[in-house]
């Protein structure tokens, strides 16, 4: 290509007129994009607004219907299959694609890696993945396998795959969704970096605090509409989310109703002990909604998976409605009215490869049974019902549940969950990755159930919501419950002295392993 | 709210549009097949062809229905030749031993069956057994109990072969040679077990628990599934299939020796896979898995009623067929067709 650098108004990558259908389904319709070098372009939008169609379009995995890609002013045909890296533009997906068993080193320079007479330079390529790491300043060790690492080490070697490439246009799908706030804080400080660097970087997010704290302009997609793009600063947080969705969103939480303060107690955890669970003890009471707030890995996930029985536990006691239970199975939590719902959609919760309604009815088949046969019409009845009742969106019933956008999964999911009419109702994450108008969707869907009658533990790690929505928020670190906030105490102050280990119960306090 | 395009959950398009290639090509295949045989020598579709056909690809058939099971879960079972051998060898020892005792009698070919029976479900369990609460992989499992199953009917006949008594094989000879209404036993026999699998596979909870197992199997737990019971039971049924299908074929040649039921696994993978049944697990298909064994013995008929490609070449056409079946599976097919369909984003 020529010499000319581009000046910094100058866009190193635009879309011009951009539009795009899969088959008969039209999902962006004429949209302008472009980022100049040394920025960070915002890209944001509710799940399936065509964001993620517009990146793979700007890397080159999809052609467009119509449109025009510009790279340095130029009209042209990005190549398919990732070989768009080569003019400098590389892609961060969401989900992290590092060959697990590869070392840093190795996963660096996968797919063009230096070689000397058909053999690959090891000793010089390890010495340039540890220069790059270490102009990164983090400290990881060329030689350690991927599958030992962090998430945000993981994370950090993306980027320090980047960067080996030359990339001049970096393009990140929710690159902090799975990272702890210290993790986002220390991803930040090197986007910062690439961004001094003059790389221009696209970077979606579901985090409206990060988008305003990170880029320079922001773009709003909406059905596949360009809505709008606009310098950063000139921009509210509310106003992005109303433009996001189209209306104004006064009420994301639904407002709060104390459950009776006579409430019975169903749920009881005493001196719970697991694996990364020590000694905790909490109870539920009947149309309460218990928070779980803490730091990523403070164990709150062990903590619900060894009550419902997918963990062994080691000590403690748990009664549901005075009784105690000691769950071997999710089947016998099931059959005390106790539901889990994990946070791991994709991992654990659903199948993805298959379509809605048996993934709908797989907890609960027992219920669409006659002479030990399946009975069909019962379980499209079932599916008909969850639809209206969660507003489930799907092109019709032979889509794919990968092919959900992950806010109609968790609805999935929630249906899934309540067809066995449970009692207590755990839910682990329950809006992440997920748009705004489908938060507060599942946030008033919570609120009632809560205003039903039903019990409901909200883990998150969003501060934000376990805030907007629990009566009671019991914080943990490191295995252990560090304290339970009610009412005025739920601050995310509060929440984070707590989490952070400045405030509460110290005792035995040992660095986790 | 202002999502456009889509409201709710609409019912699948139009039946035949989803009914592709992926799920009649199989079936598809075999009528060319067919009309492939029968325009080179018309012998083919002579009656008495059809039932040696169909007769023929009963043990390999009635075996795939099991290994269905399996696959769907995400198993596999390497060890279905062997066993049938060695299920054979034990049959004939035991059949040969009570005659001493009880005499001549269809009741010595129950005690036979019996046998069978219980050996292919004891059989079944110990992989099942071994795959799950052991946690060593189905492949490596299998693959141990076939080296193991193949020795010890070896060693039961001595290195050499295992014949039934002769009178013994009078009684039993219908099982095999004979037929209700003229329908021969096998196919009969390979009929009732396909249906009855392809019920359990499509029509019960135990089915699709299989599907979700294979599909994914932390999903699977996660979704209060006893996922080690549901896959054991794969490979009991594995077990239960291939005891089946040696009642039916110990009476075939009334003997049996290291040589009895080699490559079958193959064979019956092969069905399975030609079916469109996924070999990664997910997603099972019974009737497809019934064509398929009947594509594998078709095959073999054609060759040996042709001097086109010498019958030695049968394991070559095979192969290639079942190549092509699962690169056609894959959509090599589907993404010429007007019918194929992009994936939204």
């Amino acid at each position: 290509m020529g010499e000319a650098v581009p000046s910094a108004e100058e866009p190193i990558l635009a879309a011009s007129r951009i539009s795009k259908s899969f088959g008969e389904v039209p999902v962006l319709f004429s949209v302008d994009f472009d980022v100049r070098a040394g920025e960070v372009h915002a890209l944001i939008g509710e799940n399936g607004a065509g964001k993620s169609t517009l990146i793979k379009i700007l890397s080159g995995l999809e052609a467009p219907t119509s449109g025009t890609i510009l790279l340095d002013g130029q009209a042209t045909d990005l190549p398919r299959n990732g070989e768009a890296e080569a003019l400098g533009i590389v892609v961060i997906h969401q989900e992290l694609n590092l060959a697990e068993h590869l070392t840093v080193a190795e996963s660096i320079f996968l797919g063009r890696e230096w070689t000397r007479w058909g053999f690959v330079r090891r000793t010089d390529m390890r010495e340039e993945a540890k220069r790059i790491l270490d102009g990164l300043h983090v400290s990881i060790d060329p030689d350690a396998r991927i599958n030992t690492l962090s998430v945000a080490d993981k994370q950090m070697v993306e980027i320090a795959k980047a960067i080996s490439r030359d990339a001049r246009v970096l393009i990140m799908d929710e690159p902090t969704a799975v990272l702890t706030p210290a993790e986002t804080e220390y991803f930040f400080a090197q986007v910062q970096r690439l961004k001094s660097k003059g790389v221009a970087i696209v970077f979606i997010s579901h985090k409206l605090d990060e988008v305003m704290k990170l880029s320079d302009r922001i773009t709003v997609l909406r059905d596949g509409q360009l809505i709008a793009t606009v310098e950063t600063g000139d921009l509210t947080p509310d106003s992005i989310a109303e433009m996001m969705v189209g209306r104004e969103l006064s009420n994301l939480y639904p407002p709060k109703q104390e459950p009776d303060f006579d409430a019975p107690i169903v749920l009881e955890v005493e001196k719970l002990t697991a694996p990364g669970v020590r000694n905790v003890s909490f109870s539920l009471r009947k149309g309460e909604i218990l928070g779980f707030a803490g730091l990523i890995g403070s164990g709150r996930t062990a903590v619900m998976e060894a009550i419902v029985g997918l963990q062994g536990r080691s000590g403690g006691s748990v009664s549901v409605r005075g009784q105690p239970v000691e769950f071997k199975t999710v089947a016998e939590a099931l059959r005390a009215g106790l539901v889990y719902m994990t946070k791991d959609r994709k991992g654990k919760g659903l199948l993805l490869n298959i379509g809605l309604q048996p993934n709908l009815t797989l907890l609960t088949l027992f219920r669409h049974m006659r002479a030990g046969f399946l009975v069909e019409s019962s379980e499209v009845e079932a599916m008909e019902r969850a639809t209206r009742r969660f507003d489930i969106r799907a092109r019709d019933a032979s889509v794919r549940v990968g092919q959900l956008s992950g806010g109609n999964q968790q609805k999935l999911m929630l249906g899934k969950a309540m067809e066995s009419d449970p009692e207590i109702i755990i839910i682990d994450e329950p809006t992440r990755g997920i748009d705004v108008g489908t938060k507060q969707q599942i946030y008033h869907i919570i609120a009632a159930l809560a205003k039903e009658g039903k019990s409901i533990i909200v883990v998150s790690s969003e501060m934000q919501e376990v805030i907007g929505l629990a009566h009671r928020v019991v914080v943990m670190r490191e295995g252990r419950r560090t304290g339970t906030l009610e009412g005025a105490e739920i601050t995310e102050g509060e929440i984070m002295r707590y989490a952070a280990g400045l405030k509460g119960d110290r005792e035995d306090d040992r660095a986790s392993a | 709210m202002t999502v456009q395009a889509h409201e709710g959950v609409k019912p699948a398009r139009k039946k035949f549009m989803t009914l592709d290639f992926h799920t009649l090509g199989p079936l598809l295949a075999l009528i060319a097949l067919c009309i492939f045989g029968f325009l080179l020598n018309p012998a083919f579709v002579s009656e008495g062809n059809i039932t040696n056909l169909l007769t023929r690809s009963a043990f390999i058939g009635i075996i795939a229905v099991g290994a269905t099971f399996v696959i769907t879960a995400g198993g596999i079972d390497l060890s279905v030749g062997s066993m049938a051998a060695v299920i054979s060898g034990v049959m004939i020892i035991v059949m040969n031993n009570a005659i001493g005792t009880m005499g001549v009698g269809v009741h010595i070919v129950l005690i036979g069956c019996v046998a069978s029976i219980a050996l292919g479900l004891a059989a079944g369990f110990l992989n099942g057994f071994m795959t799950t609460k052991g946690k060593i992989e189905a492949f490596i499992v299998t693959l141990g109990t076939m080296g193991i199953y193949r020795s010890l009917v070896t060693y039961f006949a001595d290195g050499g072969t295992l014949s039934l008594a002769f009178d013994v094989r009078d009684v039993y000879r219908p099982v095999y040679y004979g037929n209700i209404l003229g329908i021969p036993i096998p196919v009969l026999a390979f009929a009732v077990v396909a249906i009855l699998g392809w019920v359990l596979l499509n029509r019960t909870a135990y089915g699709r628990y299989c599907m979700a197992i294979g599909s994914n199997e932390t999903v699977a737990r996660y979704s209060a599934i006893k996922v080690d019971r549901v896959r054991t039971l794969t490979y009991v049924i594995q077990g239960f299939c291939v005891s089946i299908a040696t009642i039916i074929y110990v009476p075939r040649l009334g003997s049996a020796s290291s040589s009895t039921g080699v490559l079958w696994e193959l064979e019956a993978i092969a069905a399975v896979i030609i079916g469109g049944t996924m070999l990664k697990g997910g997603y099972g298909r019974i009737g497809g898995t019934v064509v398929g064994a009947i594509m594998l013995t078709t095959i073999g008929n054609i060759l040996n009623l042709t001097d086109i490609i010498s019958n030695y070449l049968n394991g070559a056409v095979q192969g290639v067929i079942i190549i092509a079946a699962v690169w056609l599976q894959r959509g090599n097919l589907t993404t010429l067709s007007p019918f194929r369909r992009k994936r939204a984003s």
